[in-house]
């Protein structure tokens, strides 16, 4: 009788916890998919009863969207990539070498996840208009690739940690030098992790709004968080159209999500990704 | 040949990178090289400057001045009227959400702990949120929380527990409970991630044993689970009570500090300064008053609660 009333209350706790975290995301689907007037009529459906594209057609007509979404692929992709290969070797060394000052950098990437980088802001505006990069999707391309180094170069170093030793060194007796052993032997074993990387540093910058919105304000450079941003900022939020917006750009998350949730719950356990 | 285990001590001697150009030393400085001077310059000197700037009279209007002023810019910020409030609702905005989402984060990594069919499904749905931006989060929040057509408002009204629409996000005395409310909802997940992978790490003997015992569930909990994932759970409540307070996003988007300045924590009245005040100068005595809050915090913290490891991730 006990176990029966346990289980039942798991099950209800589960249910509960499902619902409340669904209902906002469907919440937002269902309202993108209204037609304006059902938008603002009561009481409220919470089953469309007309369905609408309209607010995605809108969006890509009377919009750039299709620009917006080009820029944060291009910029999450690209910046996503640099940083992985950039941490990839600085990871390698933090997990195989023990060299001076090696305790003094770690800890100094592991500072960089810790302090409000919004102290950064303003310099970096001035630094970044100084270099000729503002408005310029280069601009981020380059903060980006920066801001993701200390946090990939963490999560590689643990990823790097758990691969034996031994595996580079029987490469290295069968005679390929250090660097062969790294591109032949230990690269396509830590594919995994390298991926679970990417796709950190993916939705972290796809996802960026601070430093996009400080850099960028010419309409062909903007991402879509600056582009959502100048939605908001306008004197009523067209809901529908927000909504769209919203659904469009959640769904490369959703989808590498989707793939790689269990890569995800492992990085996030590294103590290395902000949530 | 390189002899890659760092635990040996010959291995400290041979390798030291920036002194001795051996094979090692150069194989190590070329991989650190391009991280060590992108975060260089691109952070630590930004950030050191940001540093310098609390001290300076640094305004976008009128770069020409630049003085140092020493603490006028702390002045200036803390005597404002609206700081006791910032520094209020930030104490609120961390702690109320940190207990929620700890209690419930905690709660759900326990249900998920044993295997059932369709956990990974499950795990998939429940742990979403993680992965979309605060200011999505923000939005579909402010949305929902809408005074006219939202639908919290709505449901509240169909089950009778209110007889008129409450302006969630336009009533300053709602305002902040809205914003917490949103925050507990995005950060559960990142608990429930964390303690969950701690759980998961308990050896199931532990519990066998303690069947055996006739140990009940509760005294299980406590005597095994929770003292077993303490470590954890305490890492992970330093780190979050650092990353709640560094996270403007989502009232950013949700309410933008408002209405009347009611839902500022500091990193958002930090976020204003700068991008609607251009006032760096102030914006950056902000930013020094954050780490050094949080510095306090954590000794505090780690006082408090005597370990030792927090530190060790």
């Amino acid at each position: 009788m006990g176990h029966v009333l346990w289980v039942s209350m798991k099950r209800t706790f589960l249910f509960l916890f499902l619902v409340t975290t669904l209902f906002p995301l469907y919440w937002i689907f269902i309202t993108s998919l209204k037609p304006q007037k059902d938008i603002f009529t009561f009481p409220l459906q919470y089953w469309p009863e007309n369905i609408t594209f309209e607010h995605y057609v809108n969006m890509f007509s009377f919009s750039n969207f299709h620009l917006y979404i080009m820029n944060s692929l291009i910029v999450a992709v690209v910046a996503g990539i640099f940083a992985v290969i950039i941490s990839m070797f600085s990871g390698y060394v933090l997990a195989r070498y023990q060299f001076k000052g090696k305790n003094q950098i770690v800890l100094a990437f592991f500072v960089t996840q810790m302090i409000p980088l919004f102290i950064a802001l303003a310099p970096l505006y001035l630094l970044m208009s100084k270099l000729n990069l503002l408005n310029k999707l280069s601009a981020l391309l380059l903060i980006y690739t920066v801001m993701m180094i200390p946090f990939c170069t963490i999560i590689m170093r643990g990823f790097f940690e758990r691969i034996p030793a031994s595996l580079e060194e029987a490469a290295m007796i069968d005679g390929c030098t250090r660097t062969q052993a790294l591109f032949r032997v230990i690269f396509p074993v830590m594919l995994p992790g390298i991926t679970a990387t990417f796709i950190f540093a993916f939705v972290q910058c796809w996802n960026e709004l601070f430093l996009a919105i400080m850099f960028i304000d010419d309409e062909s450079s903007k991402t879509i968080p600056v582009a959502m941003n100048s939605f908001i900022t306008k004197f009523d939020i067209d809901w529908g159209a927000m909504s769209a917006a919203t659904v469009l750009s959640v769904i490369p998350t959703l989808i590498l999500f989707a793939f790689f949730q269990k890569y995800i719950v492992e990085g996030a356990t590294q103590g290395a990704v902000k949530g | 040949m390189v002899d890659p285990q760092p635990q040996r001590k010959q291995n400290v001697v041979s390798h030291k990178p920036f002194f001795t150009f051996s094979k090692e030393g150069k194989f190590i400085f070329l991989c650190l090289f391009p991280a060590m001077l992108l975060v260089s310059v691109f952070i630590y000197y930004p950030l050191f400057k940001g540093v310098l700037m609390a001290f300076q009279n640094y305004t976008l209007f009128d770069l020409s001045n630049r003085a140092f002023i020493g603490l006028e810019n702390f002045r200036a910020v803390i005597s404002t009227a609206e700081f006791s409030t910032v520094a209020w609702n930030s104490v609120l905005w961390v702690f109320v959400s940190l207990f929620f989402q700890l209690t419930l984060g905690f709660i759900l990594a326990l249900l998920l702990r044993r295997a059932f069919k369709g956990r990974g499904i499950y795990q998939a749905f429940v742990f979403f949120p993680w992965a979309m931006s605060g200011f999505l989060i923000g939005l579909i929040w402010r949305w929902m929380f809408n005074g006219q057509n939202g639908v919290i408002n709505d449901l509240l009204l169909r089950t009778g527990i209110i007889e008129q629409q409450i302006p969630f996000l336009s009533d300053p005395n709602w305002a902040m409970i809205s914003v917490i409310i949103a925050n507990i909802w995005y950060g559960t997940t990142f608990f429930a991630i964390m303690i969950l992978a701690a759980l998961q790490s308990i050896p199931g003997e532990l519990y066998e044993a303690a069947d055996m015992d006739g140990a009940n569930k509760i005294q299980q909990l406590t005597s095994i689970t929770i003292p077993f994932i303490l470590p954890t759970l305490l890492a992970t409540t330093l780190l979050r009570v650092i990353w709640i307070l560094n996270f403007p996003d989502l009232i950013y988007s949700m309410t933008n500090g408002g209405p009347a300045g009611s839902t500022h924590i500091i990193t958002t009245y930090m976020i204003e300064k700068i991008m609607y005040d251009q006032n760096y100068g102030e914006a950056s005595a902000i930013g020094v008053i954050i780490i050094l809050s949080l510095l306090l915090f954590a000794v505090f913290f780690l006082l408090v609660t005597n370990y030792k490891k927090a530190g060790d991730f």
